[in-house]
């Protein structure tokens, strides 16, 4: 019985059927959950996929922060249930608090969609474990609010911690700080990514399969647990 | 008798009189607003119509797919196998465009995705095609932007994929700017909708945004009518019309398709019909008159954002992010209460009734008592004179000849000729533009710009997808109307055909001046003579499209723009053939003729800023042959990869192959023939392909089966494009030219 892995959708989701295209792949059972609803169905892990939930005309993420869904997957996540926040994702997890920080708009004043090299930096959370750190992985970027600000001692104590989860290299395509594109809570459990994985699983459709390492990782924690 | 405003909303005289004839009376003041911009230009086709007959024809031969929807409707249906059906239509949305760039484009896109959406059908891709004035004018620097954006936010924001279109530039559209936007949608068959309200009693539901004052007269007095005098959108008259422009709400609209599907889904309604151009005044009068019925609708339930709105107004409003559906009163409880899930406004406005009368009262007071089919079928149809324009000939004869334009000559002079041409706004990367748009939502592209044709999958299991191409030459079509057209159809067709697809239906967006100029009905009516032939030619039915007038600034007309869409099917996606030249020691070989074409060519317009003689040779039945050499090419393995030679001509083809694969080429021209013509000419039906070594013969024999003229050109390899004997460019140097230029121009 593969675990389940719940996909969240908002209204103005846009990538969550993608999401449980990718958890199917890496051989999960993605399970739908729907914003109004605050049960999370008995699943064992959450992604909240890219989009602009609720039109996003506030701030990213600032409305579905809280919604009946966010409750549970809040408390859920406090417990240490493993929780992936991608893009608009990411967004509402720092909005959340579930994560430190915040998405501003691109340094470019730009939406930007363009295939993003990435390193990995963390290979010990509930998403990276597939992958080992210094890894680079080839993956979709496309927003544009994807600009990671935070204060300086916030930063400093991502970097101490090793809580930055991957880097973009080959250029910073969004002027965000240290050039981070995850970050991670304190235990692992809670990975925010402004990079899309699950546009990476099939080299028909993607830049790459790199992407797919996101979801593997999650779901062979789930079975060792 | 004559004391009605009709001058002020875009009748003219005559056509005010016969609404008396019509009605036998005076209209209201509502019912004389409802005909005017139901008998606009862009809503009537009143002078495009006795034309469009042609392109009916194409689809009613019979012959390439089998339509379950054609032109008509608000979008044709493809049945492409499988029990799968695609829809796909392109539209454009140019004066709005200008006079506010970012709302004028968002709402294009937002536009045509209602057009498909009210067929039953998924949204699962847009492309767009754009033209603007020199991309060094000012007003440009305005305008490109705020059109990119306005794409970009609407299309991601309601998460479909752009996976192509076309950019272009010329003094022409300086002051009149073009934005074609296509959306493809994909059903299954039973999910077909009909835009006819039928069964007396039956409730007419307004679903999705409030009415606002937006959009008043945007069909008539913005898109019927040319804009009076030079200037950016920014000038008095510019400003003056802003009212007429629509503003655009993505988020309303995705949740909006996502309602509708669901009603779909469920089968809960009879009839539905997407609100765009005329607005609440289109979708009643054309859903009755197609179901042969009358409606009474109370016009104060429509929920309005301005109560102090006036009744036409509302009537009129092209407020974005609406539709109409017609649901039998048993299931209404059911669709107020799936819109309420999604957070979708419905109101039920009014009911089917027998009486073949459209009746629409605000608070009680009857404003309109009319014929529904008055408005939406029996406007006035116009045989506009023609008149072969008197510059034409001159144009003709002013042939690019190497007497008249100086040609680079030396392997020195042609390298930097190349490096100006890949660099010039005509022919540099577009990636400025398409990196603000998503192409990867949906999780379905297979291949999208640069490529020639995106390609879409439509079922995971069985890999059918279908490819896509849009194309128009406005410098073709200045010079030859109906050969320019045909060359247009040409490109898309060559550009679906590369990927492996089989071309199989034919969208169209016919961009032209006004239709009083006699000078622009001749091109207008060549134009459809050459894409109704080229069809023909091609067997492919047109199954829908849009067309564009008044696209002029005081007398002075655009170059006419005819911009054709061309779907194609793939049975199986993952034999798709990109355009990258990416494995070292490949063949290359040249499919087609090259003959010394030079008018209207992207060298004379770049280099000498020409444009005189004719356009290259239209030749379909090669075209023909051409792609079936491509779809066997793909289906058997053969094909490493393939590229359309047009724009530019050879020489770009390469450089544009060999930057997206990430290798060099070693090229040999062919001996015998100038290499300024080999490497810069623009023949039609020629491709660049790619092949392994090992399947060289068996590609030429191929080749030779279909009659198509194959000739080596070189082989794959080396950080450089080395055309022997004459220059070499390292990649890195043809990098820096082609990408630099939009950054460069626009930020």
């Amino acid at each position: 019985m593969p675990s389940r892995v719940g996909v969240v959708t908002f209204p103005g989701s846009l990538d969550d059927v993608d999401a449980q295209r990718a958890i199917a792949m890496a051989g999960g059972e993605p399970v739908p959950l729907w914003h109004g609803d605050a049960g999370l169905r008995d699943v064992d892990a959450v992604v909240l996929p890219g989009g602009f939930s609720y039109g996003d005309y506030l701030r990213c993420g600032a409305i579905a922060r809280f919604s009946p869904v966010m409750g549970a997957v809040s408390d859920a996540a406090r417990a240490g249930m493993p929780v992936l926040g991608i893009c608009n994702g990411f967004q509402i997890l720092c909005e959340s608090h579930l994560l430190p920080g915040a998405l501003t708009r691109n340094a470019g004043l730009h939406f930007v969609c363009r295939d993003q090299r990435l390193r990995i930096e963390n290979a010990d959370t509930a998403w990276t474990s597939a992958y080992a750190v210094g890894q680079q992985v080839l993956v979709p970027l496309k927003s544009g609010e994807g600009r990671y600000v935070a204060d300086a001692r916030t930063v400093r104590e991502l970097d101490d911690a090793g809580r930055v989860v991957a880097r973009y290299v080959d250029g910073n395509p969004n002027g965000s700080l240290g050039d981070i594109a995850g970050i991670a809570n304190a235990e692992g459990n809670v990975v925010g990514l402004m990079p899309h994985p699950e546009h990476a699983i099939d080299l028909l459709t993607g830049p790459s399969a790199d992407g797919l390492g996101f979801f593997s990782s999650v779901l062979s924690a789930m079975v060792a647990a | 008798m004559i004391d009605q405003p009709f001058a002020a909303l875009g009748l003219k005289e005559e056509e005010y009189l016969r609404i008396h004839t019509v009605l036998g009376r005076r209209p209201t003041a509502t019912e004389l607003a409802m005909y005017a911009v139901m008998w606009s230009e862009h809503c009537s086709y009143k002078s495009s119509r006795v034309h469009l007959r042609r392109l009916a024809a194409t689809a009613r031969a019979g012959a390439g797919a089998p339509l379950l929807a054609g032109m008509g409707d608000n979008a044709g249906v493809v049945d492409v196998g499988g029990g799968l059906a695609v829809t796909f239509k392109v539209e454009s949305h140019n004066h709005p465009s200008f006079v506010e760039p970012y709302q004028g484009a968002a709402t294009g896109v937002g536009g045509i995705v209602r057009d498909i959406l009210a067929m039953g059908a998924r949204p699962v891709a847009v492309m767009d095609s754009l033209r603007f004035g020199p991309a060094d004018a000012p007003d440009t620097a305005r305008v490109l932007p705020g059109v990119v954006g306005g794409v970009a936010g609407y299309g991601n924001c309601l998460g479909l994929p752009n996976v192509g279109g076309e950019v272009g530039f010329d003094p022409s559209y300086a002051g009149n700017p073009l934005v074609n936007a296509l959306c493809l949608g994909v059903l299954r068959h039973e999910q077909l909708q009909r835009a006819a309200a039928t069964g007396e009693g039956n409730a007419v539901v307004l679903l999705g945004a409030r009415t606002g004052r937006d959009g008043i007269g945007g069909v008539s007095v913005l898109a019927s009518a040319t804009f009076a005098d030079e200037g950016a959108g920014g000038s008095s008259a510019g400003r003056a019309q802003l009212p007429s422009v629509q503003v655009g709400d993505p988020f309303t609209e995705k949740v909006l398709v996502e309602c509708c599907l669901e009603l779909f889904a469920r089968d809960l309604v009879v009839g539905v019909q997407d609100l765009g151009g005329a607005g609440l005044t289109c979708a009643l009068s054309e859903t009755s008159a197609a179901g042969g019925v009358g409606m009474r609708v109370a016009l104060e339930r429509v929920p309005l954002r301005e109560t102090s709105m006036a009744p036409q107004e509302v009537l009129v409003s092209e407020s974005q992010e609406r539709m109409l559906a017609v649901v039998r009163p048993a299931a209404v409880t059911e669709v107020l209460d799936l819109c309420g899930r999604w957070g979708v406004p419905a109101t039920v406005v009014g009911e089917v009734t027998a009486t073949e009368r459209l009746v629409v009262t605000w608070h009680g007071r009857t404003v309109c008592d009319v014929p529904p089919a008055s408005l939406a079928d029996e406007g006035p149809v116009y045989e506009r004179p023609l008149c072969r324009p008197a510059d034409q000939d001159q144009l003709v004869a002013d042939e690019p000849t190497a007497q008249r334009l100086l040609r680079p000559r030396t392997g020195a002079e042609l390298r930097a000729t190349l490096l100006r041409m890949i660099a010039s706004p005509e022919l540099c990367a577009r990636s400025w533009i398409t990196d603000q748009y998503d192409r990867y939502v949906q999780g379905n592209t297979v291949l999208a710009q640069p490529e020639d044709a995106g390609v879409v999958r439509l079922d995971e299991d069985s890999g059918l997808g279908v490819a896509l191409a849009l194309d128009g030459n406005g410098r073709f079509a200045r010079l030859d109307p109906y050969a320019g057209t045909q060359l247009a159809l040409a490109e898309a067709w060559r550009n679906v055909a590369v990927t492996g697809a089989r071309p199989l239906a034919v969208t169209d967006c016919l961009n032209f001046g006004s239709p009083e100029d006699p000078a622009v009905m001749w091109q207008f009516a060549e134009a459809v003579r050459g894409l109704a032939e080229g069809c023909a030619a091609l067997e492919l039915p047109v199954t829908g499209g849009n067309v564009s007038f008044y696209n002029s600034t005081g007398a002075t007309a655009i170059n006419p723009t005819p911009v054709v869409g061309v779907l194609g099917v793939l049975d199986d996606v993952t034999r798709r053939t990109p355009m990258g030249f990416a494995t070292e020691g490949e063949a290359l070989l040249l499919l087609g003729s090259t003959r010394e074409e030079f008018g209207g060519s992207a060298w004379a317009h770049v280099e000498h800023g020409h444009l005189g003689g004719r356009p290259p040779r239209v030749e379909l039945g090669a075209e023909r042959r051409l792609a079936e050499v491509l779809i066997a090419g793909s289906r058997d393995g053969v094909l490493s990869a393939a590229h359309d030679l047009s724009e530019g001509g050879l020489a770009q083809a390469l450089v544009e192959s060999c930057l997206r694969g990430g290798w060099g080429s070693r090229i040999t021209l062919p001996a015998g023939v100038d290499p300024f013509v080999a490497l810069f000419a623009e023949s039609a039906a020629r491709v660049a392909v790619a092949v392994a070594p090992a399947v060289v013969s068996r590609f030429t024999e191929l080749c030779g089966q279909h009659g198509v003229p194959v000739s080596p050109l070189g082989v794959v390899g080396g950080d450089d494009l080395d055309v022997e004997g004459l220059f070499r460019v390292p990649l890195s140097e043809l990098r820096t030219a082609y990408e630099g230029t939009f950054p460069r121009l626009f930020g």
